[in-house]
């Protein structure tokens, strides 16, 4: 187990290299003036353009100025952003909040997903079995800035029982509605892939076995059913940490929450390629690290799997 | 166009001379609480300020609104005509437009106590000025001496070797008289310098800056009617009437919030639901049939601000230099009227001329004849032309509105003239902007212009003097230049005769096609009274009042 952690900790530095010079070389490959948004309709002052040029290394070839990049993120240092912060800070600030959101959004993948895709298993063919089939394929054919929008109007500007946009610092309980929004894609498939998984168990030999064996029916689905069942759907979940980090952008928008889509979203409007370098560094990080504590979640689940 | 170049002016002139459905804002009787509390706090729609907060590096709306309500300059604009007030200043005059005398009022201090006086702008005017420290409102200075000595350009552009270091680290054209006194000498007469002189970029600084800049960019000292008292970019900034104010505008409520917001549908549903106090630029989905009227009845403005769209056509290019048959031809053939009803909501309105009709000096129909949609004079000027096309539009792609605006142009001048017309989108602003700069553009393209501050000058010299900052066709008239000369040391009627006089030759070359003019739609919460949106296109926080 500890040397399986640390080869695969070792396999990040070269995963972490590729995605960052890809990242590097992207956001710089952009066509265009780098400065030509700064100084609106006249051109930059040329003190300007040559001091930027000279703090970014633009004046040097692609490889010199990544390994300028490289070699500053060894040493923690991920650069700075126009308004004078470092990224560190502003990812310091935004990071909790998006993590805060991202929470909330897997605890309704969870509880609701697994809850509502088990129920359905259970109640194959029933009426509640179709209302959720019909509702998911609803969450996944609507892009979630829809979703949004409507949830955030009916609930929020109309009815009023949710706050409308997110206050400074994210308090929990303005994210439940942002949370949920986030979720409902993944929600949807959380719920139809625990439905389709159960059903599958539950025609396994061993469940067989279990119900003759006259064993309590809780006991069966928790321990035969459900913990087998579980497996595709951790796996997905643990892929969407990724997906939800990256796909907050449209979220955060909506309900104004400052978290890293806005920082992202910010950064690259302004074209400040460095943050937008930094941040998602930062984020690839993150996920690599998700999807080793999925790996290691396995053998919780199921004792057959062993690392070596 | 996302940038602030500008300060944009009064609304007299867009309810009088235009007609907009200007909604009266001033009568504060709307919510008919009437009640005010002098302790209340705003909170106003914000976006994360992209600079430092130092006026001499600011140039964009986030940071420029939040350093506008705690600064204060030698002058401020009324927020119903545009005319320059003396604010910080006593008086400015001058004999001949080129020396001025700058008498400040006594007595008046920064916010950590220490006093405005004659230092506090010399320093930060000379700071802004010098060419390494590298701040984007530079530019402004260029017309003071000894300004060429502080800004020194690169021997080989862009290439390995640097800039060598200039040779002044002062202005030589700003002299200090006594503590409450000095003097500005420009190049040139300029006859609307002290209109200019309260625009961002020369307000003053306090020592605490030059001590540490870095710490002062994240929470200014400032000399004006509020103070920062807490926040950042990311949330937003809170801003607290200050107590020391000596100028007669003092705020009337205690506290106002900016909140920073990623996208403004966020902030019109919070306006919706009564968290927003105020936003200044209603979201382009809800101008569509005048949604934000029926949304927030009584409580909407909608006015003229001093921003111009245009079409410029490349002098460099050989199809359109020398020829403004094709100019007028292209002019006659775009069908302004329905274009603003259908794309914009009648958001915007068609244009006469160059200059924006908020500003002293505007004079109706510079353009004449050629900006009426015409088809049968627009195809007899075409086949005058030596060029008969096909011709390209290329736009941003992101900017609300271009796309649809840039196709119907193209429409009407395929209509009109029946030659083949192609929108060419570009990704962004700042890649058409590279096109621009490097002089690339073989066909039109969309241009548009924000004030500086409301003067008539500002919409013409900046643009299209030979050689200026931002005449990007490279368009050149000597009989241009000099009526600009002549009105810049002209005053009153004589200047603006001048200016327009100026004008009309645009209309005689037509290498820059006038469009439309820009409207601002704002809309506020039941507790504001007395809304008046400031001639740099924000609330006046001064004289609103909540309940």
């Amino acid at each position: 187990m500890g040397r399986y952690i640390a080869r695969r900790l070792l396999l990040m530095i070269p995963v972490l290299i590729g995605t960052t010079f890809l990242i590097y070389a992207m956001a710089w490959a952009v066509p265009g003036d780098p400065f030509a948004s700064r100084c609106g309709q006249r051109p930059c002052p040329e003190a300007f353009v040559q001091a930027e040029t000279e703090r970014l290394h633009l004046d040097q070839p692609l490889p010199v100025q990544y390994g300028h990049f490289l070699l500053n993120m060894v040493q923690g240092d991920f650069g700075t952003t126009f308004s004078g912060d470092t990224v560190l800070e502003a990812v310091s600030k935004a990071f909790p909040i998006t993590v805060k959101l991202t929470v909330v959004a897997i605890l309704f993948e969870l509880i609701l997903g697994i809850g509502i895709g088990t129920i359905a298993a259970l109640r194959r063919g029933g009426y509640l079995d179709g209302f959720f089939l019909f509702t998911s394929l609803v969450a996944i054919s609507f892009p979630s800035f829809v979703i949004g929008y409507v949830l955030q109007y009916l609930l929020g500007v109309k009815a009023g029982l949710f706050s409308v946009t997110v206050a400074a610092g994210a308090p929990w309980g303005d994210l439940i509605l942002p949370g949920f929004v986030l979720a409902s894609l993944s929600l949807a498939y959380v719920l139809r892939l625990t439905r389709a998984s159960m059903l599958e168990t539950l025609q396994a030999d061993h469940v067989r076995t279990a119900i003759a064996k006259g064993l309590p029916k809780s006991m069966i689905l928790r321990k035969h059913v459900l913990r087998n069942s579980l497996i595709p759907v951790i796996t997905y979940i643990g892929a969407d940490v990724g997906a939800l980090l990256g796909g907050a952008i449209v979220t955060e928008g909506v309900f104004n929450i400052q978290g890293i889509g806005g920082l992202i979203f910010h950064a690259l409007r302004i074209r400040e390629n460095g943050t937008v370098v930094g941040v998602t560094t930062l984020v690839v990080l993150v996920i690599l690290f998700v999807n080793l504590l999925v790996d290691l979640l396995y053998a919780r689940l199921d004792p057959r799997i062993r690392y070596e | 166009m996302k940038q602030r170049r500008l300060i944009a002016a009064g609304a007299l002139f867009a309810a009088g001379a235009l007609a907009l459905s200007a909604c009266s804002s001033d009568s504060g009787s709307g919510s008919g609480e009437g009640s005010t509390d002098a302790n209340a706090s705003i909170t106003i729609y914000s976006t994360k300020p992209q600079n430092p907060l130092v006026p001499g590096n600011t140039n964009e709306v986030g940071g420029g609104n939040i350093l506008d309500a705690i600064f204060r300059g030698l002058v401020d604009y009324d927020p119903d005509t545009a005319a320059p007030e003396m604010s910080m200043a006593e008086s400015i005059e001058s004999t001949d437009n080129k020396t001025w005398t700058i008498k400040l009022k006594a007595g008046q201090t920064f916010q950590d106590g220490t006093p405005v006086d004659a230092d506090s702008f010399i320093n930060a005017w000379n700071w802004t000025a010098y060419g390494p420290n590298a701040a984007l409102n530079n530019y402004f200075f260029a017309s003071f001496d000894g300004y060429a000595d502080m800004n020194t350009t690169d021997p080989d552009d862009d290439g390995p070797k640097k800039a060598p270091e200039p040779k002044a680290k002062e202005l030589t054209g700003l002299k200090k008289v006594s503590d409450t006194e000095f003097t500005a000498t420009l190049a040139e007469a300029q006859s609307f310098f002290p209109t200019m002189v309260g625009y961002t970029a020369f307000y003053p600084l306090p020592k605490a800056f030059f001590d540490d800049p870095e710490a002062y960019g994240k929470k200014p000292v400032a000399n004006g009617p509020f103070q920062i008292t807490a926040g950042d970019g990311d949330t937003g900034f809170t801003l607290t009437a200050w107590s020391g104010y000596k100028g007669e505008d003092k705020p009337k409520i205690a506290e106002a919030v900016f909140k920073t917001y990623t996208s403004d549908q966020a902030g019109y549903s919070d306006v919706l639901a009564g968290n927003l106090d105020f936003m200044n630029q209603v979201p382009a989905a809800n101008l569509v049939d005048d949604q934000y009227q029926t949304d927030r009845p009584d409580h909407f403005v909608n006015k003229a601000v001093g921003v111009i769209q245009t079409t410029t056509l490349p002098q460099y290019d050989d199809n359109y230099k020398d020829n403004p048959d094709i100019g007028k031809a292209l002019s006659l053939a775009i069908d302004r009227d329905t274009i603003t009803k259908n794309i914009f909501n009648g958001g915007r309105t068609p244009a006469t001329g160059w200059v924006s009709p908020i500003v002293d000096g505007y004079k109706a129909d510079a353009c004449g004849e050629f900006c009426t949609y015409d088809p049968a004079k627009a195809k007899e000027y075409l086949a005058k032309s030596k060029f008969k096309g096909p011709f390209t539009y290329s736009f941003n792609n992101d900017g609300p509105g271009n796309k649809e605006a840039a196709e119907a142009i193209c429409n009407s001048i395929k209509t009109a003239l029946e030659v083949e017309c192609t929108a060419k989108p570009y990704a962004d602003f700042a890649t058409l902007r590279a096109d621009v700069t490097a002089h690339k553009m073989d066909s039109l393209w969309r241009t548009g212009w924000q004030m500086d501050y409301p003067h008539i000058q500002n919409f013409l010299e900046p643009l299209y003097a030979t050689g200026a900052g931002s005449n990007d066709g490279l368009f050149s008239s000597a009989q241009f230049d000099d009526l600009i000369k002549k009105a810049n040391a002209a005053e009153g009627e004589e200047a603006y005769a001048d200016y327009q006089a100026a004008e009309k030759v645009l209309a005689e070359k037509m290498t820059i096609i006038p469009l439309w003019y820009q409207a601002q739609q704002s809309v506020w919460s039941d507790r504001l009274s007395n809304v008046k949106v400031t001639p740099k296109s924000t609330l006046d926080l001064t004289s609103v009042t909540a309940s």
